[in-house]
């Protein structure tokens, strides 16, 4: 296309006005056209988009949120197909538009970032060729202009030394530069849209809270208008104008997320709102609130009210299929109850007397580690240089009583997964000790290890990972008890399988079935059931929830609660999500780059963080409310953390803390007490 | 549009995608299963011995009593044909099998182990990866003496790295995977985990890579006795048969039927083979 590429001229371009309807979605149908019937993941979603607004789509997954917004794009495979409706975007169909004229729409209208930004960009081209093409591809900047265009851009994003980091390649940055490098690549030929699906979802807490920023910026400034989408009530609260609820397949709610967030009309938005723990109010019950059931086949959804099977508050008439009616000026909701002037009470209380986290009885601890370090030797770098150490666990120093849990929270790469498998032995220590019940188990070989593995489990991060695809759950359940001689035969092995099951809520047929017939949630209960087949005292949960939904992390952690109580189980429980932390836990251990930054109770330490690593953490989490959000102390997390190979002299902290001194960089901090055993690593613990 | 005008055309096409996917497989599957049964029943459907010398009938082109026609000793080319289908196929397996089973086992327990086992196998396998594999076949071969058991060891030994490597680098990915954790948490032994709960995950491209190579092997065997080192005479085989042949330009059957045989072989073992890895590969699967 011959391009006026000597003129690139964004002026002249009107500026976007308020009220200026820039997408009209109507009864928009995506379905995937299998096999086995079709499945329907976008069945009927109706909405308007003024220019500039921002909107956030939330829901489970499988809701249709992000099949939703790759339909806006067209981006859909085979057997994904829009079978209805329209999408109206300044005056096209985006539903029925040619290639051809579809491909001027994208990125240079309608620009997309996706959640993974480890795969969206291309690893073997540098990240200025990528940004550049993006720009030259419709023809509106020459390649010099799109170079010096895109070094500006990557400044914008808050990348630094743009000069230098335009020419690097995608692996040698962070998710979350990463996460910036699309956003530039999004923003470069001004698009009237982005979308953006989960954004933040496979980011530390911190990075997420500095992207978010970011996106309100650029809102605010290029009049950009986005479509986030995320599952986290929270990440939406805090950027957009707007929230629609997604649940099968269909908008069930509406509204701007003060009201919505605060006074919700679909029971679904409800027990959303219900079932994610909250970083800024203390737990009375451990227990959550929990939506049952799953939710409906989308090959046929239900006649009725589709959450109907699922809703505390149904009625007669929710056999009959609610449309989305307004509530007011600005929302509109799916649901009879509501409409006929319904009120969606408070969660009742079930286990309001065992509320109480109970008393640590013996003061003993169950596990004692001690100045444990791991070094892992990196490759070299050439033949004659040195050998890199990557000290990922460097002298922390915790103890566990029994019966309690113990939080262990962190950005990623802290060390906390390497100091759960130190604990269980996966790996040996280089250096410290580490005691359970009595016994020095830090260079324990695997055979002596073995008779202790019983008392010992661990749940691991990834249910689809971490139960093997070729063995049935049964064969899962009953290997161990037959490995460590627990049961006498096959039959008892069986009869105990069964117990397992039941124990974890799950039905006896499961044990013919293999790990691929379950969900995500019903995989971590399998996972939960295999560590509690030997009768283990202690149980290290390796980030158990993070790749769930929130209903199901409500449902795994009431699940985790009610075992703890009934088995008298010691938990440690290892964590990003702060929320679930202080939600579920006694004490909290928090790391950061391989050392211990803080540790103590965890109602403590919410209350009164004297860390400032602590306070930032808590900061940058999410809480789904804004007018909470705008009220809360917000402490800046500054850049990214720093390589772990070679971190920061004296306090590993201070390159990005808002108090550092020049004494930090001197001299690291010793672990020293503060109140009620609240222990901290910091020259000036509470001054900020 | 409606929903049955959308769905309407999918069902019927549903037929014509597996034949698409696996229409091929299933051809070779059905030449690899007659060539297994004529290999069988040889003896009794076949009216000529393989090795009846008749030199009074040397060289007779295709008719009603020799289908096939009669080689330069007057044996019947049919029955030599399908009595090297016998020779053919059972060095073939035996080669593949064999190998296929030391190398993995190698590549598996080097990949578990880490370190300098590792370190050792990979250097080993990169020495026989050093030489044009039916060059070293041919030399070792030589070395040992004409023979089929000779023939068959010189084949294994550059036949069983590249199961090595395959092994390898499949039980390195599986390793990773936390359900390997996990087992190692619950107490099981290294044995355990290896064989019993890595090696069922890590079969599947084996298994392909096994049966693509059953063509392949018995073309490299088919070469070395077209070389003179496969089989001592006057045993049937395809590839000493078409070397026999290859000079008799104007008695074109001598030289054709095994060419043919060895040509169908090899293409219904691809066939299969490619068919086991499509339907192994879920991205393939879906499409």
């Amino acid at each position: 296309m011959p391009a006026p590429a000597e003129a690139p001229a964004p002026a002249s371009r009107p500026e976007p006005q308020r009220n200026d309807l820039l997408l009209r979605v109507r009864d928009l149908r995506t379905w995937f056209l299998t096999d086995s019937g079709a499945v329907r993941a976008v069945d009927g979603v109706s909405f308007d988009l003024y220019a500039g607004e921002t909107l956030g789509i939330v829901g489970e997954s499988g809701s249709g949120k992000s099949v939703c917004a790759k339909s806006i794009m067209r981006l859909l495979d085979e057997p994904a197909r829009i079978v209805g409706g329209s999408i109206e975007f300044r005056g096209r169909d985006l539903a029925t538009l040619d290639d051809e004229a579809l491909r001027r729409v994208r990125g240079r209208e309608i620009a997309m970032i996706f959640q993974d930004p480890m795969t969206s960009l291309n690893p073997v081209l540098r990240i200025a060729r990528q940004l550049v093409e993006a720009m030259t591809a419709h023809g509106r900047f020459t390649r010099p202009a799109a170079r010096t265009r895109a070094i500006d851009l990557l400044r914008r994003m808050g990348v630094g030394r743009a000069e230098a980091a335009v020419d690097s390649y995608p692996h040698q940055f962070s998710g979350g530069m990463r996460q910036r490098v699309m956003l530039a690549m999004g923003f470069s030929n001004e698009p009237a849209l982005l979308i953006a699906d989960e954004p933040t979802t496979a980011l530390d807490v911190t990075i997420q809270a500095q992207i978010l920023e970011l996106l309100r910026e650029l809102n605010r400034d290029f009049g950009t208008a986005v479509i986030l989408i995320s599952h986290d009530l929270g990440v939406i609260a805090n950027v957009c104008q707007r929230i629609l609820v997604m649940y099968a397949g269909e908008v069930v709610e509406e509204g701007p997320p003060e009201e919505l967030l605060s006074n919700p009309r679909h029971p679904y938005t409800w027990a959303l709102l219900h079932a994610a723990p909250r970083i800024d109010t203390e737990a009375t019950d451990r227990r959550l609130t929990t939506i049952d059931g799953q939710p409906p086949d989308p090959r046929a959804w239900p006649d009725g009210c589709r959450f109907r099977a699922r809703c505390a508050f149904a009625v007669e008439k929710c056999a009959e299929h609610p449309a989305l009616l307004p509530i007011d000026a600005t929302r509109a909701a799916r649901c009879w109850v509501t409409q006929a002037g319904g009120a969606l009470h408070p969660p009742g209380r079930t286990h309001a007397q065992a509320a109480a986290p109970a008393a640590v009885q013996s003061t003993a601890p169950l596990l004692e580690v001690t100045g444990v370090t791991k070094h892992f030797s990196l490759p070299k770098e050439g033949i004659f240089a040195p050998t890199r150490m990557l000290r990922a666990v460097d002298g922390v120093s915790l103890s566990v009583r029994r019966g309690e849990t113990v939080g262990l929270v962190g950005e990623s790469g802290c060390g906390k997964s390497t100091l759960a498998r130190l604990v269980t032995r996966l790996h040996e220590p280089t250096g410290g000790r580490i005691m359970f019940d009595g016994t020095d188990i830090t260079h324990a070989s695997q055979a002596e290890i073995r008779p202790l593995r019983r008392r010992m489990q661990m749940i691991f991060q990834d249910p689809y990972a971490s139960l093997n695809p070729r063995m049935s759950v049964g064969e899962i359940l009953s290997g161990p008890l037959l490995l460590h001689r627990i049961v006498p035969g096959e039959a008892a092995a069986r009869a105990r399988v069964a117990e397992l099951l039941d124990l974890v809520g799950l039905p006896a047929v499961a044990t013919s079935r293999f790990p691929h017939e379950f969900s995500g949630g019903q995989r971590q209960r399998i996972s939960i059931a295999r560590a509690l087949a030997v009768g283990p005292d202690l149980v290290v949960a390796d980030e158990p929830i993070s790749a769930l939904d929130v209903n199901i992390q409500a449902q795994i952690i009431n699940l985790m609660v009610d075992l703890q109580e009934r088995l008298g189980l010691t938990y440690l429980f290892i964590a990003h999500d702060l929320a679930v932390v202080r939600h579920i836990c006694d004490r909290i251990v928090v790391l950061y780059l391989g050392k211990v930054m803080e540790s103590g109770r965890a109602s403590d330490l919410f209350t009164r963080p004297l860390h400032p690593y602590t306070q930032t953490l808590i900061a940058a989490a999410p809480v789904p409310d804004p007018r909470v959000e705008r009220a809360r102390r917000h402490v800046p997390m500054k850049g990214e953390p720093p390589n772990a190979v070679n971190p920061p002299s004296g306090c590993r902290f201070r390159t990005r803390c808002p108090i550092a001194q020049p004494r930090c960089a001197a001299e690291a901090p010793a672990l020293q007490p503060g109140a009620d055993g609240q222990l901290v690593a910091c020259h000036f613990p509470g001054v900020l | 549009m409606s929903a049955a005008a959308i769905l309407l055309p999918r069902i019927a096409s549903t037929r014509r995608r597996w034949l698409r996917r696996y229409g091929l497989a299933t051809l070779g599957g059905a030449i690899v299963l007659a060539w297994v049964l004529a290999a069988l029943l040889a003896p009794w459907v076949l009216p000529h011995d393989p090795t009846f010398v008749n030199v009074a009938n040397r060289l007779k082109p295709p008719s009603a009593t020799h289908w096939f026609g009669t080689d330069a000793l007057g044996r019947d080319v049919l029955a030599r044909v399908v009595y090297g289908a016998r020779v053919s196929l059972s060095v073939g397996m035996v080669v593949v099998l064999i190998g296929a089973l030391f190398g993995t086992l190698l590549g598996a327990i080097a990949a578990y182990a880490r370190g300098w086992a590792e370190e050792a196998l990979m250097r080993a396998t990169d020495l026989v990866f050093c030489f044009p594999p039916i060059i070293l076949a041919m030399a070792i071969a030589a070395a040992l003496g004409i023979g089929t058991v000779n023939t068959v060891i010189a084949m294994l030994v550059v036949w069983w790295p590249k199961f090595a490597r395959l092994a390898r680098s499949l039980v390195i990915t599986q390793r990773s995977l936390e359900y390997v954790e996990a087992a190692q948490s619950v107490g099981y032994g290294p044995a355990h985990i290896l064989l019993r709960q890595i090696m069922p995950n890590a079969v599947g491209p084996l298994i392909v890579l096994v049966t693509l190579d059953l063509g392949q092997a018995i073309l490299v065997f088919a070469g070395l006795s077209f070389l003179g080192l496969g089989v001592v005479p006057p045993t049937p085989e395809w590839g000493a048969m078409v070397a026999e042949g290859r000079e008799l330009v104007q008695q074109w059957w001598v030289a054709t039927f095994p060419g043919l045989a060895i040509l169908t072989v090899v293409m219904g073992f691809n066939f299969v083979g490619d068919g086991i890895r499509d339907w192994l590969d879920p991205h393939a699967r879906t499409r």
